[in-house]
């Protein structure tokens, strides 16, 4: 065989590789949407879900998840703009930062269940707050963290150094200059790199099964008192998400239309998911527009 | 390139009053025993501007990144640097401070992502200053000062990232000059400019000569010729020559300074 | 005069703002460090009480062909042999990495050296969707289209590693796809405009030259999606069947490290042995975890591409 037909074997067996990959994607896509909307209706999304009787729905669920959401993001982004900014600003170029970063990377490189037991057994059970939102929060957090801390260190890596030396010229602080020049400049960076993670902790289960709880009790929803148990604001009580939702139907076989509401959770996971992925894209454009004055 | 005798120098103290000097100044780059600078001891004369030239790599900026300690975050500096009374290369002194007395404009114009004006009030704010008629006083003075009011008046809220390069730099001047410092040190402020913005350039600092104390490094010896009193000549990491400008450029003491000013030089 | 040397030499508002931003930064590292310790401490120190506490040997634990804790064998050791497990997480992973590689380095290949435009523009934010798909929606896939499918060729409940190998492979393609996209990248343009302009032809580029430049960052990359297979629990959990049997073929019901895990955790108490033996799993997988962490740190100080 000369090269040149080698080359074009090699070529058609590149493309048809492509082929197929691009096929599967197609088809996951196309099943999960053709499957997925003829079941997403407004009673589907606005109803409380049953057990062992079909025509549940996911409002609990798909509330439970953005609450979950906003509250891992709340106690995360503080945790890692802090630490990402310690390492970005502070942090010298010695064996305790690599300590540090290596710290990170084995935290990231955890399984997410394995994350998921360890808030388990740390708030669950040892500080006997049982399976609630903010247990659920918490390990979604560590979950969240490493990623984070990666994208805002990254972004506040991305702003030149020429802005640094403007600030502290001019006699600011160094903290100063960080909060006032260097986070403004890096605001679209992190809010992309936030609403990114965002998608990850819409979808995450595993961390959640045994912290955020399986179970979705009634909730109220106009009772506002994040104290009352039955508040829907409580972070107290146990929040089966939409991900965990998916995940328990389909294991506990007792409700008998699981498959459809499977299929109608999953369309709506993949959407919000693409909403979070495109608002992030949009949202990034737009500032970086506004703050280079449209140049 | 030819070797010169480093340790052969000669070094004036100008009979003016002397705004800023410094004694021994020795930077060491690193955690590295060599010096990038050694013993550069030079004064600097009230309302004028000093130039210091040299090759890439002779120090001038490593010494005039010293002056007002932004070299501290990388590098260990020894010696004095002596500004009304007070060795300011001291581990107790406030460098903040210290900044705020002897400002300094950089070889790229680094305006913030900020509007025209912000850029200049943002640190006002920050060293306490909250009158907002104070705040646009300081704003018009110092785009006057910096030549650049005329250009901008009308659009004091746009993006300073929307000047020009020049436009840019000016602003960055202004910024430094509205926290009313002492002393101006500008690194090769023209470097990344057109010859109009130069010349604009030029004749703004001439201008500011009447209240500030200006020290400027720069390549470009047709400049340091046109806008300087003094100049210092760079070497290695050694000062070789300090004298008048206009010394230093016809009748050198040292043959190193001559072959540079004369373009004969490696 | 001497109001400016006081003023020189005294601590300023701006001193005071940068010891509070040391402090809230370096508390918030302190706080990440802290985390990581205690995760590594918790899980350890639970991990091993199936040995110190409940006595099992180490070595029956990792070469124990029964699983079944609540019940002792005939010597009167407890039935904690968790080889099955181990085996079945092992397979999975290597059979997932081993189909989805060629692919992933196809799809890579074709993004940066085949058809780079169009290639980029269509697949790169598909490859990016594909890595944000939450694994429960994987493994809902899996339950739905792969397991039946299996059952009809072969029989049987259509769990096991066959259906955990097809859902992984997919889960672990899009990862392994955009680190290979990135490796291959980072092999500068010179490496191949040298190699064309010597007269080889694009299959001899990518071959002797680009593949073996890049070949430690795709290793990187391969381990990376190894990684994520062997600590993929729910979407596995799913299609695997949960028998904590050995897998004698690719379609019997079988059970991974993290799918009994997830099983029951829930229905064990605290404490007692079938609670530490599930515990002990997962020990083994942040243990694996550690060692993927190594290889990728390994591989790439030994990678990098000199120029």
């Amino acid at each position: 065989m000369t090269p040149n037909q080698t080359d074009r074997i090699a070529t058609q067996v590149i493309n048809f590789l492509v082929l197929i990959v691009v096929l599967i994607l197609f088809f996951l896509l196309g099943d999960i949407i053709l499957s997925g909307f003829p079941h997403i209706s407004w009673h589907f999304l606005t109803s409380p879900s049953s057990s062992f009787s079909a025509g549940g729905g996911i409002r609990d669920q798909l509330f439970n998840s953005l609450y979950l959401l906003v509250l891992t993001l709340i106690i995360s982004f503080p945790l890692a703009l802090g630490s990402a900014i310690y390492l970005s600003e502070y942090a010298g170029n010695n064996w305790r930062t690599g300590l540090i970063r290596t710290a990170i990377e084995v935290l990231s490189s955890l399984p997410s269940v394995v994350v998921g037991l360890f808030g388990y057994l740390l708030f669950v059970i040892e500080f006997h707050m049982g399976f609630s939102i903010l247990s659920g929060a918490i390990a979604l957090t560590f979950f969240n963290l490493p990623l984070l801390v990666r994208s805002i260190e990254g972004s506040l890596h991305a702003v030149p150094d020429s802005q640094r030396e403007a600030g502290i010229s001019l006699g600011l602080s160094n903290w100063r200059t960080i909060r006032g020049i260097i986070l403004p400049a890096a605001l679209p960076g992190i809010l992309t790199g936030i609403i990114l993670s965002a998608g990850r902790v819409f979808g995450e289960a595993a961390a959640l099964i045994y912290t955020a709880g399986q179970s979705a009790p009634i909730l109220n929803y106009s009772n506002w008192n994040p104290t009352d148990s039955s508040s829907f604001l409580n972070p107290m009580r146990p929040a089966e998400t939409l991900a965990v939702h998916i995940w328990k139907v389909n294991t506990e076989g007792v409700t008998p239309d699981a498959v459809s509401i499977s299929a109608g959770a999953s369309a709506v996971l993949i959407i919000v998911i693409l909403l979070f992925n495109f608002g992030a894209r949009a949202i990034g454009n737009h500032m970086y527009k506004k703050m280079t004055g449209g140049k | 390139m030819e070797t010169y005798d480093l340790s052969q120098n000669h070094i004036v103290t100008p009979p003016e009053e002397i705004a800023l000097s410094t004694n021994q100044l020795q930077v060491y780059y690193g955690s590295g025993s060599r010096a990038s600078m050694t013993d550069a001891s030079l004064s600097f004369p009230r309302f004028q501007i000093t130039a210091l030239i040299g090759a890439s790599g002779s120090g001038k900026s490593t010494y005039l990144r010293s002056l007002n300690r932004m070299n501290d975050r990388i590098a260990r500096i020894e010696g004095e640097i002596m500004y009304r009374g007070t060795n300011i290369n001291s581990p107790k002194v406030n460098v903040y401070e210290v900044r705020k007395h002897i400002g300094m404009v950089f070889q790229k114009p680094n305006p913030f992502a900020k509007s025209i004006s912000e850029n200049i009030t943002f640190a006002l704010k920050a060293a306490g200053i909250t009158n907002r008629q104070e705040l646009n006083e300081r704003v018009e003075t110092s785009l006057k000062e910096a030549a650049l009011w005329n250009e901008v008046k009308d659009d004091l809220n746009k993006s300073a990232l929307a000047l020009s390069g020049g436009q840019q730099q000016r602003l960055c001047i202004a910024r430094a000059l509205a926290m009313k410092p002492d002393i101006l040190l500008l690194d090769e402020p023209a470097s990344a400019l057109d010859p109009i913005s130069t010349t604009k350039l030029e004749v703004t600092l001439k201008e500011l000569t009447k209240n500030y104390t200006i020290i400027i490094v720069t390549h470009n010896m047709q400049q340091a010729s046109r806008i300087s009193a003094y100049t210092a000549f760079f070497h290695l990491g050694h000062v070789i020559e300090y004298d008048q400008t206009e010394k230093i450029f016809q009748t050198p003491e040292i043959q190193a300074t001559h072959d540079y000013v004369t373009g004969n030089f490696g | 005069m001497d109001d400016i040397q006081h003023k020189l030499t005294a601590p300023s508002k701006a001193s005071r703002e940068d010891v509070m931003g040391r402090i809230i930064s370096y508390t918030c590292i302190a706080a990440i460090i802290i985390l990581v310790i205690s995760i590594l401490y918790f899980i350890t120190s639970r991990g091993v009480a199936t040995f110190t506490a409940n006595h099992v040997n180490l070595w029956q634990f990792l070469s124990g062909k029964e699983w079944n804790p609540g019940t002792l064998n005939a010597s009167g050791q407890p039935q904690v042999g968790a080889l099955p497990m181990i085996v079945t997480s092992f397979s999975v992973t290597i059979l997932a990495a081993l189909v989805a590689t060629p692919f992933a380095i196809a799809v890579a290949l074709f993004m940066t050296d085949i058809a780079p435009k169009n290639g980029a523009k269509f697949l790169q934010p598909v490859i990016e969707l594909l890595v944000g798909i939450p694994s429960v929606v994987y493994g809902f896939i899996g339950l739905t289209v792969v397991v039946p499918f299996i059952r009809h060729l072969f029989g049987g409940t259509g769990s096991g590693i066959l259906a955990g190998t097809i859902v992984l492979f997919v889960m672990v393609l899009p990862t392994i796809t955009s680190l290979a996209v990135d490796a291959l990248k980072a092999v500068p343009t010179y490496f191949r405009s040298a190699s064309l302009a010597l007269g080889a032809t694009r299959f001899q580029t990518i071959y002797k030259v680009l593949l073996r430049a890049a070949m430690p960052r795709l290793l990187t990359a391969v381990i990376f999606g190894m990684a994520r297979a062997f600590g993929e629990a729910l979407a596995v959990q799913m299609v695997i069947g949960n028998a904590a049997l050995m897998p004698h073929n690719l379609v019997t019901p079988t059970s991974t490290l993290t799918s009994q895990l997830t099983t029951n955790i829930g229905n064990t108490i605290m404490g007692t042995l079938p609670n530490n033996a599930l515990w002990s799993l997962a020990l083994i997988l942040l243990l694996m975890s550690l060692v993927f962490n190594l290889l990728i740190r390994y591989i790439g100080k030994r990678g990098e591409i000199k120029s």
